[in-house]
């Protein structure tokens, strides 16, 4: 039977970038569906369909059949196509994997969104939360090149939203989130990651990025 | 010496998920009651990131977060399995796994985190609001077709992940004086309720309900006092 596989996305979103990223490395051919995700109203009736719980991008349908949430695409592309491996063998290694995906997703983006939109000490507070959870990734990397060691894994693509978006979040901010002096091998792991195959062609355009954050910071609203 | 420890504290349907997932496998281990209100430096040590509980730690590696567990478990001793092995029905249990942990956080009984038994007024009706949306979101999605659990005839992680509606729900609304779950208004959660509290590593597996109850109903009595 021939796969059908179709992912529902939106351009400037990490997760759903995450999801085209492991296609690639698998070499999945898959028909990709842009959606509105400004506001429920112009959400597609199929996403609303597949969704329906969260309404959210991404959902991957594999032969009619929706699977939900970044991270829970990731590891059902892994165990659908055995291709070049995103979760590592060992038992262990794949649970510290999933951990630190989880730890990014639940912990580092929640208080980069607060340093954004808060001011005064909230700012601070929040600031200073994102800098100890890089600090910690850079424990966690600890000199490899990759996360999943010499080619990118599970956890490397879970944090495609530091490597990118954060670094155009800076640069619209002016705040110092991601530091060359704290995090030497993070950065390097950034600038590594980006310019791999798999993710090179699977990033939103940067000055699109830059012109809709500045446009949503400055309170014109979120358009698409 | 014990091959697998397991850190945890008595009120916290989190510490149950890997209880219940340990037992239904038959694996032996240590348990190590935890006072969160004073937490020991070997807690600490083997979680830095979280400092909570439960934290799994086997032939000296710790392992942390009740959801990813459970399916490490799964992975060292894969029978009985708690997970489907069809990779789709696997994904729709972790999306299920997922949505408790991230629902039923209003039902920790973390002095920080619960608003339920907490708080009063428009804080409290918040909280009560929340927990509907949940209750309704798992009667019309989660549970249709008859099913006796959420991956059908036998239990699960999802199950277990929802442990926290069946048993630790009630205690919280007699403490709070609050009627949220009504039967008549969810019966497949009603049945499906049943069905998981009747498996019996689960009967012989739930927090005592006088004990927590007294607890609740101090704490609460204590914070409205101070309010």
């Amino acid at each position: 039977m021939a796969e059908e596989v179709k992912l529902f996305g939106a351009w400037g979103s990490p997760f759903s970038r995450r999801v085209e990223i492991a296609l690639e490395l698998k070499g999945i051919p898959f028909e990709y569906i842009e959606e509105n995700v400004s506001d429920d109203k112009f959400k597609s009736p199929l996403l609303l369909k597949y969704n329906p719980i969260h309404k959210k991008v991404p959902v991957l349908l594999h032969n009619g059949k929706p699977v939900l949430e970044s991270l829970i695409i990731l590891e059902y592309v892994d165990e659908t196509w055995k291709d070049n491996p995103i979760l590592p063998e060992d038992p262990h290694e794949r649970t510290m994997a999933r951990f630190w995906a989880r730890f990014i997703d639940e912990k580092c983006m929640p208080p980069v969104w607060k340093a954004l939109l808060g001011t005064g000490e909230e700012r601070e507070k929040a600031l200073e939360e994102v800098r100890e959870c890089l600090k910690t990734l850079e424990g966690v990397l600890n000199g490899k090149r990759f996360f999943g060691g010499e080619t990118i894994g599970l956890l490397d693509i879970a944090a495609n939203f530091i490597a990118f978006w954060l670094r155009v979040i800076q640069e619209v901010s002016g705040l110092e989130f991601l530091t060359a002096d704290k995090c030497p091998v993070l950065i390097k792991w950034c600038d590594e990651f980006v310019s791999c195959n798999p993710v090179k062609e699977h990033l939103p355009p940067r000055d699109k990025l830059i012109a809709f954050m500045k446009n949503w910071l400055s309170g014109d609203g979120w358009t698409d | 010496m014990a091959v697998v420890k397991l850190f945890g504290a008595w009120t916290s349907p989190y510490f149950y998920r890997v209880i219940w997932a340990l037992k239904l496998k038959g694996i032996p281990y240590e348990c190590i009651e935890e006072d969160l209100l004073n937490k020991s430096p070997l807690l600490l040590q083997y979680n830095p990131v979280h400092k909570k509980i439960p934290v799994l730690v086997h032939d000296g590696k710790p392992i942390c977060e009740s959801t990813i567990i459970p399916q490490y478990i799964e992975e060292i001793w894969p029978q009985p399995s708690l997970l489907p092995s069809d990779p789709y029905e696997r994904a729709m249990a972790r999306f299920w796994i997922k949505f408790a942990d991230d629902k039923l956080i209003l039902l920790a009984l973390s002095p920080s985190i619960s608003k339920m038994y907490r708080a009063s007024g428009e804080e409290q009706e918040k909280a009560v609001k929340y927990i509907l949306e949940m209750l309704e979101t798992m009667e019309d999605h989660g549970l249709i077709g008859g099913k006796k659990f959420f991956g059908g005839d036998k239990i699960s992680m999802v199950d277990m992940a929802f442990g926290a509606v069946a048993h630790w729900l009630g205690v919280i609304e007699d403490a709070a004086g609050l009627k949220i779950f009504e039967a008549h208004k969810f019966p497949r959660l009603q049945s499906w309720i049943q069905n998981f509290k009747e498996v019996p590593i689960i009967k012989e597996n739930l927090t005592d309900r006088d004990k927590m109850f007294a607890l609740l109903k101090r704490r609460r009595e204590m914070l409205l006092a101070s309010k």
